[in-house]
Parts: C-alpha cells; structure tokens; sequence
C-alpha cells in the first residue's frame, strides 16, 4: 500500500518506520525545518518537507495515488483538514485522523472524519477497565453498524447474581453474549446461573446503557420487575 | 443583523466596529483577551458601551462559540489567523449551528478555491492582492512607464 503520513512528531515517525519495516510505500510529511532534517537522517527519501495542509505539497507527496493518508500532526484543525481533503478532493480510500484534544472528537464526527485515535479516551478507556468502580465498560463501538459491546463486573450486591439468564429482564435491543468466570469465558444459555464476580459481556444498541447498568447494578431486576 | 466575528486581528476587528457602526448586534471572540483592546482603537467608548459583546475562548470550542452567541447569529465570520481553523470551524457553523451565513478567510488561494468550490463562502485576501498587483503591474506597463522600451509599449497598446 501507498501510505501518506502526516506530522513527524513521535506518532508519526514510529508510524512511518514501522510501516516501511512491514513493506509499506511511505511518505511522511513534516512542515517544520529542524524536525525534518532530524528524522531524514533516518528515514532519508521517505520523509518530505512541506506544510500539508497546502494542496501542492499533497500533490508532490502523491496523493492522487495515495490508499491511506494519516494525520498525526499535534493540531486538530490540521488534522481534520487534511483528511477532509484526502478523501473529498483526492478521493483516498482510508484516512486516520489523530485526535489531540478530545473535546474535539465531536467536530471530527460532524465532519464525518472516521476513524479518529485519541490518546487520552483510549487511556480513559483502559482507566475505566481496570477501575471495576466505573461499572460498565465500552469495549467496543460500531458506529456504522449502529450496536455497542459493554462489558460489566458482577458485584456481591448486583440484583442479578444467583438468577438465571433465562429469568433476566433484559432490555429490548440487548443481548447477554459471555460470561467470564474465574478466567474462562463461555457463552451462556437459559440456564445459565449467575455468579458474583462475573464479568458478562453484552451486545445492545447505543443508549441502552443506562437500562443495563440499573439491572446489573445493586438490586437491580429485582421482583418489581419480575412481578 | 446578529454577527458573530470568530478572531479578532487587524481584520477581525475592523469588520467588527464597522457592523457595529452600522447598528447590527456584534459579538467578537478571540483567544487572546489583550484583543479586546483592538477593537476600541479609535473608538470614542468601550466596545461594551456601544453594544458589542466581547468573549475570550477558541472558536473550536463548543462552549466559548455558544457563549458567544452562535444559536442567534444570522453571520459567522471565521477570520483567525489559521486557514484550517477559519475552514473547520466554518463548517461547524453551518453543519452544527445552522447559521445561514457563514464566511471563512483564507489566505491560500488553493484551498480557498476549493472550499469555495464546495459551498463554503471564502474570501482570499491573498488572492486579492495578487490580482492588484497584476493589475497594477500591467496598468504601468501599458502606461509606459516600466523603462523597459517600446516593446512594452507596443503590447499595452494592442490591449
């Protein structure tokens, strides 16, 4: 494959390298003079100097032929531009976008700019699967495909454990696909009884988390619902 | 009218106080709030007295464009000294926001070329000048007053 890189900043540059040791055509751009001279010591013709924000420096770079074009530079705007560009003028198949500030992860998604990779949520999201306290973990978003994989821990006050799956009010659009015990996963069936100390892994639509949590949470499913 | 003004430069803040002259309802943010002082040169009050609305924040941040105004502004004006960033939050305004008008400066003519090309209203100030300049460059030839002989004469008198 044909890969631009964007930003020879650390991401960047370990990107490219790794990259080219797969066998991939790379090109990585660096607008500032100094970093450039730096990283072509190494790299030598596959990094090239120029602003890629500007269209020309694109085209020098290739990028009518380019199959992926990523923007790791240390700035939103460029990013998100960059990778609008790629896709909507150079018409490139794959763009990968880096996210600095998540904040801005909202802009990137209104610009339809996917995927997009920020340190800090994938960060975030390790914190909050080894911190059990979060309650219930994302570990997974298609987005396209409009359905979420959250994983949760069953605590010693959870509502659930000790019931059958078969007996479980699980939300509409929600589904019960593992359980891992004692560091085995299985798929469970009807009869299936809960322990504490599972972690379960369920497939639901977005937005049904909250109903999740509730059910497994503290006296969650409790007779009120089965009655 | 309400205007939002997004960067507040020499340009920023020149098209602010002339919005504000002309009696439309302006509201400039900037990041640098050592900014607010350019908006008053040569004004005889503050930008507040005379009805203008002053906010310190980037205008890719949700919070500082909403509380500035952005839901009630009929223009947005990106004139920041980044083309991406006039170009990206440009598009938030009028994808996010819906504001009906939205203008972006941007210096490259490429790029502004482009984006115009996609829909986004651009000025290119850059583009302006090497047109000027051009003009202004034939203007003289064609008066002769170049030095360079009859040759450039002759062709300015044919056009």
């Amino acid at each position: 494959m044909y890969i631009i890189v964007v930003g020879a900043g650390k991401v960047g540059w370990n990107l490219a390298r790794e990259l080219l040791e797969k066998d991939h055509e790379v090109t990585l751009i660096e607008s500032d003079r100094r970093r450039y001279l730096t990283v072509e010591q190494e790299l030598e013709h596959n990094v090239s100097y120029g602003d890629a924000s500007e269209l020309w420096v694109l085209e020098r770079a290739g990028i009518q032929r380019a199959d992926m074009v990523i923007a790791v530079t240390g700035d939103d705007e460029d990013n998100m531009l960059i990778c609008q560009v790629a896709r909507e003028k150079y018409l490139v198949d794959q763009i990968i976008a880096r996210v600095n500030n998540p904040r801005n992860r909202q802009h990137f998604d209104l610009l339809g700019i996917k995927p997009s990779v920020s340190a800090t949520d994938l960060i975030l999201r390790l914190l909050e699967h080894e911190v059990p306290e979060y309650g219930l973990v994302h570990l997974l978003d298609l987005q396209e495909e409009q359905l979420e994989i959250i994983e949760m821990l069953l605590g010693k006050d959870s509502g659930v454990t000790g019931r059958r799956v078969g007996d479980l009010h699980m939300p509409e659009g929600s589904l019960l696909i593992s359980v891992l015990r004692a560091g085995k996963g299985f798929v469970p069936n009807a009869d299936t009884v809960l322990e504490e100390g599972d972690e379960v892994l369920a497939v639901l639509d977005p937005g049904k988390e909250d109903e999740l949590k509730v059910l497994f949470g503290p006296g969650g499913d409790g007779d009120v619902a089965g009655g | 009218m309400f205007i939002l003004i997004v960067g507040c430069g020499r340009v920023g803040s020149s098209v602010a106080r002339a919005m504000l002259r002309e009696g439309h309802t302006v509201s400039a943010l900037d990041e640098d709030p050592e900014s607010h002082a350019r908006l008053e040169v040569g004004l005889e009050k503050s930008w507040e007295d005379l009805g203008g609305q002053f906010t310190v924040g980037a205008g890719l941040e949700a919070e500082a464009l909403e509380a500035a105004g952005i839901d009630q502004a009929d223009v947005f004006i990106a004139s920041t000294d980044g083309d991406n960033t006039n170009i990206i939050i440009s598009q938030i305004a009028k994808r996010r926001y819906a504001v009906p008008n939205v203008i972006a400066r941007v210096l490259d003519p490429l790029r502004a070329e482009w984006y115009a090309r996609q829909g986004l209203q651009t000025v290119c100030p850059t583009r302006v000048a090497i047109d000027m300049l051009e003009t202004a460059v034939r203007d003289s030839a064609s008066r002769g007053t170049g030095g360079s002989g009859g040759a450039e004469r002759a062709r300015g008198g044919e056009a």
